[in-house]
């Protein structure tokens, strides 16, 4: 049998040992009644046939390549440097667990203290954590930290934040009983403002403006952003807000249908206390050697119990490997390039689809960075015209807000290059 | 050795990666975004080079100690083998290349490979319908909470209550109270099993439900579990059960039938997904029929031979996260299932509890063992023992590290005074077992004999002992503003451009 290890014989050594005839022996404490015969599963398979079975279902999705996918929708297609998966498939990492002995797991610990400095240095915030789980979660998370903070029982999702973020927050917050409510008008009782930068369909928010509007009447300004836009846009610490949450897979993670990714979440100083998951810091030992531990963990479920920040325990640390290698490879120049890039080749696209007839621009006036939304004649049309010629066309967003029928956002990055670009443009106009 | 960090190896004038032109007729993204809206300062990243990057995580990598190089017997952890094959199968790009909003025609196999899990899941543990949207174990143990507290909702009840053993991980309180519910504590009896006279002291209408592992934390099977339920049960409560502990009985006897309501598993446990060094992991929920409709939607349903995400799930208590969980670790888990199958699955099951049963046995005489055997998949033995000797459970976790293995894990659960509780699992072999046996017997003897020996190990890692309690009062003195190093991350000088 595959992956086990004690022969025939050195089970009899052992149970002879522990001093019992057979594992009968051991399993006395369990009912008669609940015993099973057996699994209701197949035997097991060799490897070959496994990978078989295993390689025939990846066989049957259809792979898009990333020159021709142009759907978003919070997942990405970039270019992810070799780098990365050299490093986040070494098993030294990959195997290891949460690092409870700091002193036998210095290199998971540096690794990840680098990357809650980078997630500082990007969202321009005092202190990150370790990860969270998704964007989705991260958000939640930071309207609970919010509502404790304040003391108050309704958070605001203002204009068009991902609607399965709003959902994840709304069934966070249901259990404790906070109102979700849409809009940007707060008022006494508004524990958050929640935005996202650049919102879902790809538009620019007055992040700004809405930072004020939270601290007006006592709230928190939660910035859900896009890590690859904060090398060109504001981050959140400029514009003041007080939590920046964000989804990171486009740090080097693929689109894996949806997981595992990353969630991050980054404050100011005074909220620090109030952070859900593993925070790392700076130690030293008695020869002075510096060296890294897990910290202020009165804040966690293993301590505190049910008076923890969150439930949090197993996160996503391999996931924030990845983007710390991403982020390191990249550099701030690596990553304003990507941000440009993008961007650009965005904007050459949204320009030669409104220009199609019957093709607009469907917030002409609202400034994007690489993902915009169209009004298009009949969506579902276009989007076989485009499956027909290979390419994944852009996301119909009605499926979430109704008035927005007819609309497809479409995203453009680097891997998009200017020929795929001709491509989709003749494939809609065939 | 140490390592310099990232930020503190850059170089200013190191080589930026080399990227594609944009090649498109664009304008400036400064002369067409408003100013207000870009950033004024850059972000301080490192700057160095690939050669230099590669470097810098292959050191890091040497600093770990991780299931491929040493044996890790943390109790509760399940630090079994992770077979290459699974990840062989997670890097197929029909896996990792397929975006979550693709039209579910284009992609039948991720969703056949969800269903397939899903019903083998159901067969191991004995319920009816399995969602595999929660990311870890503690997200499912909130994820079935919110699912029982919407059945009672549904039946017109406010149950305010859920019950918790002492004995119990500190993600079941935490999840408890996330979604809403007060925590009462059940106490364990002098066995280390449940006190089933406090259980019914504490059980009330108000009580949602009780929260379980079985076999407990302790490593010891809840004989009671039948009789447990039934009281649970006959005061309208549902039975949760925690299954980090699932590794003990599979295909000997299935949570479902022992009256459990609902019921997480990790994957990054009993199924081999490694661990990554704290995530990502995957926290399925099992559920019984009763509670089927309150199911995360989407659910993966097959019509007329077609797989299809069923969104139209009135009761569904709504999204836990973001589209249908962690597919990467999904194709892992599955993978796994299907090489060993049904007998392999049981004979894992058997050889934990052996490898466990062998280990207690060796260990004994050693430390203390307060609790009588056998013991399932794991057990917890005790360095209060050597008190007289000032050696402590770290102590003995430090000596381990020295000799090369990872420490089980410590001071928890937290019935037991300086606990250390270790789980084997049954891809460890004999001689590995016994190689461990002799170390405790050797750190045993050193805390005899020269406690002070032991207090200062390890010595052979890259750093010794660190001190915990400056960096917490470090950060202290940050947060108050006493201090500008925050000690939770790294700062540039001032005015210092990396
Ligand atoms: C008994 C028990 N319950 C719950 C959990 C939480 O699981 P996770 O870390 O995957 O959230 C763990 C593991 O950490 C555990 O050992």
């Amino acid at each position: 049998m595959p992956y086990l290890v004690h022969s025939p014989q050195e089970r009899a050594e052992m149970l002879a040992a522990i001093g019992v005839d057979s594992m009968e022996g051991l399993l006395v404490d369990i009912p008669a009644s609940l015993r099973i015969p057996s699994l209701e599963l197949p035997d097991g398979l060799s490897e070959f046939e496994t990978m078989a079975r295993v390689t025939s279902l990846a066989a049957r999705n259809r792979v898009f390549p990333d020159r021709l996918t142009f759907r978003g929708g919070g997942v990405y297609r970039r270019f992810i440097p070799a780098a990365v998966a050299a490093v986040t498939s070494k098993p030294e990492f990959y195997t290891a667990y949460t690092p409870y002995q700091p002193e036998a797991s210095q290199g998971t610990l540096q690794a990840i203290y680098e990357f809650q400095t980078l997630i500082a240095e990007l969202t321009a915030l005092d202190v990150a954590n370790a990860s969270l789980y998704d964007g989705a979660t991260a958000v939640a998370e930071a309207a609970m930290m919010a509502s404790v903070q304040t003391g108050r029982k309704e958070v605001l999702v203002a204009g068009y934040v991902h609607p399965e973020y709003v959902e994840v927050l709304r069934a966070f917050s249901d259990g404790r009983g906070i109102k979700v409510r849409k809009g940007s008008e707060p008022n006494a009782k508004t524990a958050a403002i929640i935005f996202q930068q650049p919102d879902f369909l790809g538009l620019l928010v007055d992040a700004a403006d809405l930072t004020r509007l939270a601290h007006d009447v006592g709230a928190l300004a939660i910035a859900c952003v896009d890590p690859i836009s904060l090398a060109v846009l504001a981050p959140p610490g400029e514009y003041g807000a007080d939590i920046a949450v964000g989804e990171g897979q486009q740090l080097g993670m693929s689109p894996s249908y949806g997981g595992p990714h990353l969630g991050f979440i980054a404050c100011r100083k005074e909220l620090v206390r109030r952070l859900p998951g593993r925070l790392i810091g700076t130690s030293h030992d008695a020869n002075g050697r510096r060296g890294f531990v897990l910290t202020l963990t009165a804040r966690e479920q293993h301590i505190r119990r049910e008076k923890a920040t969150s439930n949090i325990c197993t996160n996503h640390s391999l996931c924030a490997l990845a983007a710390s290698v991403y982020m390191t490879y990249m550099g701030e120049e690596g990553m304003r390039r990507v941000a440009d890039v993008s961007f650009k080749r965005a904007h050459a696209l949204a320009e030669r689809l409104a220009a199609l007839p019957g093709w607009e621009l469907a917030f002409p006036e609202r400034p994007f960075l690489n993902e915009f939304p169209i009004r298009v004649p009949k969506p579902s049309v276009v989007s076989r015209k485009l499956a027909r010629h290979g390419i994944l066309g852009g996301l119909d967003v009605s499926r979430w807000f109704r008035e927005l029928k007819g609309v497809l956002t479409f995203t453009c990055t680097e891997v998009n290059d200017p020929r795929a670009i001709d491509e989709l443009v003749a494939a809609v106009s065939s | 050795m140490t390592e310099p960090l990232s930020f503190e190896k850059s170089r200013p004038n190191a080589h930026a990666p080399r990227l594609p032109d944009a090649d498109v007729a664009a304008e400036e993204l400064d002369r067409v975004l408003p100013r207000e809206v870009l950033r004024s300062r850059p972000p301080t990243l490192p700057r160095l080079s690939e050669p230099e990057v590669m470097r810098h995580y292959s050191k890091l990598a040497s600093m770990n100690y991780s299931i491929s190089e040493q044996f890790y017997p943390l109790g509760s952890c399940t630090m079994k083998y992770n077979p290459v094959a699974n990840e062989a199968a997670a890097a197929l790009p029909g896996f990792t290349a397929i975006h979550p909003y693709q039209d579910e025609e284009t992609v039948q196999g991720a969703l056949e490979l969800m269903w397939r899990l899903e019903h083998a899941l159901c067969a191991v543990v004995g319920v009816d319908r399995v969602t595999l949207q929660p990311a870890a174990g503690a997200h499912g143990e909130w994820t079935a909470l919110r699912m029982i507290q919407a059945f009672h909702r549904s039946h017109g009840e406010a149950r305010t209550e859920v019950l918790v053993p002492d004995s119990a991980h500190g993600t079941n309180p935490a999840s408890a109270a996330l979604s809403g519910f007060q925590v009462v504590e059940v106490a364990s009896a002098p066995d280390g099993r449940i006190s089933l006279a406090d259980l019914e002291a504490k059980l009330s209408p108000r009580v949602a439900a009780l929260m379980l592992t079985n076999p407990n934390t302790l490593g010891l099977f809840e004989r009671d579990i039948l009789d447990i339920a039934e009281l649970v049960h006959n005061t309208g409560a549902k039975l949760y059960y925690d299954g980090a502990n699932l590794n003990a009985f599979m295909g000997v006897c299935r949570p479902g039938d022992m009256g459990f309501d609902a019921v997480h598993m990790n994957l990054h446990k009993t199924f081999t997904t490694p661990h990554g060094g704290g995530g990502p992991g995957a926290g399925p929920v099992g559920v019984k029929a009763e509670l089927v409709p309150f199911l995360p939607k989407p659910t993966v349903e097959r019509l007329n031979g077609q797989l299809k995400l069923d969104f139209k799930r009135p009761q569904s208590i709504g999204r836990v996260r973001s589209f249908y969980g962690n597919f990467g670790m999904l194709v892992r888990a599955y993978t796994y299932i299907l090489a060993m199958g049904g007998d392999g699955l049981t004979q894992a099951s058997m050889d934990a509890v052996l490898s466990a049963n062998y280990l207690r046995k060796r260990v004994e005489g050693l430390l203390d063992v307060p609790h009588e055997g056998p013991c399932m998949h794991e057990f917890v033995a005790s360095a209060r023992n050597l008190a007289p000797n000032g050696i402590k459970a770290l102590d003995v976790a430090k000596g381990l590290l020295e000799r090369d293995f990872y420490a089980p894990t410590i001071y928890f659960p937290l019935v037991v005074p300086e606990a250390i509780m270790v789980e084997p699992t049954e891809t460890e072999s004999k001689a590995t077992l016994d190689a461990f046996a002799a170390a405790i017997k050797e750190i045993v003897q050193e805390a005899k004999e020269q406690p002070e020996k032991l207090h200062n190990e390890p010595h052979s890692l890259p750093v010794g002992r660190l001190d915990e309690v400056a960096t917490a009062r470090r950060i202290n003195a940050y947060l108050q503003g006493q201090s500008e190093d925050p000690i939770l991350r790294w700062k540039p000088a001032p005015n210092e451009a990396c």
